[in-house]
């Protein structure tokens, strides 16, 4: 067996590095830099029902080891992922892709949810929970177990393929919220999304981006996202996909000892387009270091 | 061959007031126009730092930068022989139209790019006027390198104190000129537009990655969104909108 091999469910990847949603576009971007087959597998940028251009200008801030942006989920909507987007990727990744949901009320996420899971392309359907929910004053889906357990369920009962909860670490209890979702039939847990952020310009005395507080990652939220996926490992039994400033094969295996299964690298492939391949091409060499023989036995091993 | 290398500086100088140049030694396959940008990675800093191409050859390439935050200064106290973290050849860059009496227009730090673009022109047989404005005197740069390959060449400042006192709109009244290609602040390019003149504008903005994986810099235009480091920074005059 591929030493670098692990299962996220029933789906075996090559290996447990997965480009993030939103940092990799629909995946054909990136190929001009690498042969994207030797990704794991890739989370697609975030798509809702209808077409959304998302947030004015400016929509990034740098800030020290960490980036925030405040995209507001710009995508083409989910016929023209499906028309043009997915086709585009086809020919290029040979392997299951992660489709990444946004919607702004449980119907949309139901119908997003239910049109990738006719895409034989798509082997994850990835529920991005940190949107406002319209219909209840916009508060997010993910900052309540009650709203996120309702998203999940009603999605479950629409679709086929594997669901799982993407959670938004801006919560006081991120292990109820986990559960609430393994409850409702999740098949496994991607955390963290953002943290909530802001930067002021000394210059002009205002918020940099449009949107005033914005999604902070990048290296600098590491040790939160490490201490995440460690709780909500102790608490569920569903495989967890580890996110949140990871940038070398290092950050990978110390996400794998807090209990993820597999990893996704976000902010650092828009600094380095090359950050997913140099990490997957440094893993045996590290797992050397740390005499690791089969990366699947590190899962769960800080416990 | 990897979008990155290392790059070697064989000079840096200051050329005007808090303005340097830097000429780096490399790989420049990738570049195919004037008007493309680099993203430089810098100690210590998170995200890349956009900046134009000013010239380039077989095995170096130029940038010109002026000095306004953390990036830029640590730039401008780099020394030859020093390496440097580059990302090459993004963006669309220029494209040269079929118009014979044409003009480079370039505002403060968005003069560089025209350069090359100033050389291809001319290279094509067209009659090229240069328009660089600035805000004043000790600011000016470039203006004996644009003379040697335009063929007539325009300075305004705002407030007189070198050239012609004025903006770069003020120079270009009177001249014939079917078409331009310019780079330089939004009101600059605001102004151009206004002229009514066809022509090519270059924008910038924050960039979280600068080859199209982020979504960080898309805008409208009224052919549609388009990402200002993939289907831009160039962009033609009669796709760009100025409301909002
Ligand atoms: C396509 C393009 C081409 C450019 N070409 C040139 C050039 O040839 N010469 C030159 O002097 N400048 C150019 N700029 C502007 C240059 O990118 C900024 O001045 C530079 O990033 C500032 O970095 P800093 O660390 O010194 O400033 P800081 O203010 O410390 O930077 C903080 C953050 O804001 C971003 N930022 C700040 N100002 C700008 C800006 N005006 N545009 C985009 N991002 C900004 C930085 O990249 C960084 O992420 C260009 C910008 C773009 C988008
Ligand atoms: C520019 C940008 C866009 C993002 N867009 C999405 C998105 O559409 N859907 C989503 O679930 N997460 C999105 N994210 C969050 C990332 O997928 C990831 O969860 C988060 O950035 C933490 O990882 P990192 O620290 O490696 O960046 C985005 C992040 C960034 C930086
Ligand atoms: S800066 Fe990332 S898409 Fe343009």
């Amino acid at each position: 067996m591929n030493k670098l091999e692990v299962k996220l469910g029933d789906l075996t990847l090559k290996n447990p590095v997965i480009p993030a949603s939103g940092t990799f576009g629909f995946g054909y971007e990136f190929a001009r830099f690498y042969d994207l087959n030797i990704l794991g597998s890739m989370s697609l940028k975030g798509t809702t029902k209808d077409p959304r251009y998302g947030n004015p200008l400016p929509r990034i801030a740098e800030t020290e080891r960490g980036i925030i942006n405040a995209i507001g989920l710009q995508n083409p909507g989910i016929d023209a992922v499906i028309a043009n987007e997915l086709p585009k990727l086809k020919p290029l990744y040979n392997d299951k892709v992660i489709a990444n949901i946004s919607g702004f009320s449980v119907d949309e996420y139901v119908h997003t949810a239910s049109m990738f899971d006719k895409e034989d392309q798509v082997g994850i359907l990835e529920i991005n929970i940190s949107c406002p929910n319209v219909k209840a004053g916009g508060m997010a889906f993910g900052t309540s177990a009650e709203n996120a357990a309702m998203v999940c369920r009603e999605v479950k009962k629409a679709v086929k393929k594997p669901v799982f909860m993407k959670l938004s670490p801006n919560v006081t209890d991120i292990v109820a919220i986990a559960k609430a979702c393994e409850e409702a039939g999740a098949d496994g847990i991607s955390l963290i999304n953002t943290m909530l952020g802001m930067r002021i310009d000394l210059k002009t005395g205002k918020p940099i981006v449009s949107t005033k507080m914005a999604g902070f990652s990048g290296p600098a939220i590491k040790p939160v996202a490490v201490r995440m996926v460690y709780q909500v490992y102790e608490a569920v039994k569903i495989p967890i996909i580890g996110i949140g400033g990871i940038a070398t094969a290092e950050d990978v295996i110390e996400f794998m000892m807090a209990g993820a299964s597999a990893v996704q690298v976000g902010a650092q492939n828009l600094v380095n387009p090359y950050a997913c391949r140099d990490i997957i091409n440094d893993l045996p060499k590290v797992m050397e270091k740390y005499r690791i023989e089969k990366l699947s036995d590190i899962i769960g091993k800080a416990h | 061959m990897d979008h990155i290398q290392i790059y070697t500086i064989k000079s840096n100088v200051k050329i005007a007031e808090d303005t340097f140049k830097m000429v780096l030694s490399g790989d420049t396959s990738l570049i195919t126009a004037p008007g493309q940008f680099v993203n430089i990675q810098l100690d210590g800093l998170y995200l890349r730092r956009p900046i134009s191409i000013h010239d380039w050859d077989e095995q170096s390439f130029t940038i010109i930068y002026k000095v306004v935050g953390k990036g830029t200064e640590q730039m401008s106290k780099m020394a030859e022989g020093e390496k440097l973290d580059i990302l090459m050849g993004l963006g669309n860059g220029y494209t040269v139209m079929d118009k014979q009496n044409v003009a480079v227009v370039g505002g403060g730090v968005g003069v560089p790019p025209l350069y090359a673009m100033a050389k291809k022109l001319k290279a094509e047989g067209k009659h090229v006027i240069a328009v660089l404005g600035f805000g004043y005197k000790d600011q000016v740069f470039c203006e004996e390198e644009f003379k040697a390959v335009c063929d007539e060449v325009y300075v305004t400042t705002n407030d007189g104190s070198y050239g012609i006192k004025g903006f770069v709109t003020t120079a270009m009244e009177g001249k014939n000129i079917e078409y331009f290609y310019a780079c330089g602040p939004e009101p600059m390019l605001k102004a151009l537009h206004k002229t009514g003149i066809p022509g090519q504008l270059s924008f910038e903005a924050r960039m979280g990655c600068g080859f199209g994986g982020c979504m960080g810099c898309s805008c409208k235009t009224l052919t549609g969104y388009k990402r200002i480091c993939v289907e831009g920074p160039v962009m033609l005059t009669e796709e760009v909108t100025f409301d909002e």
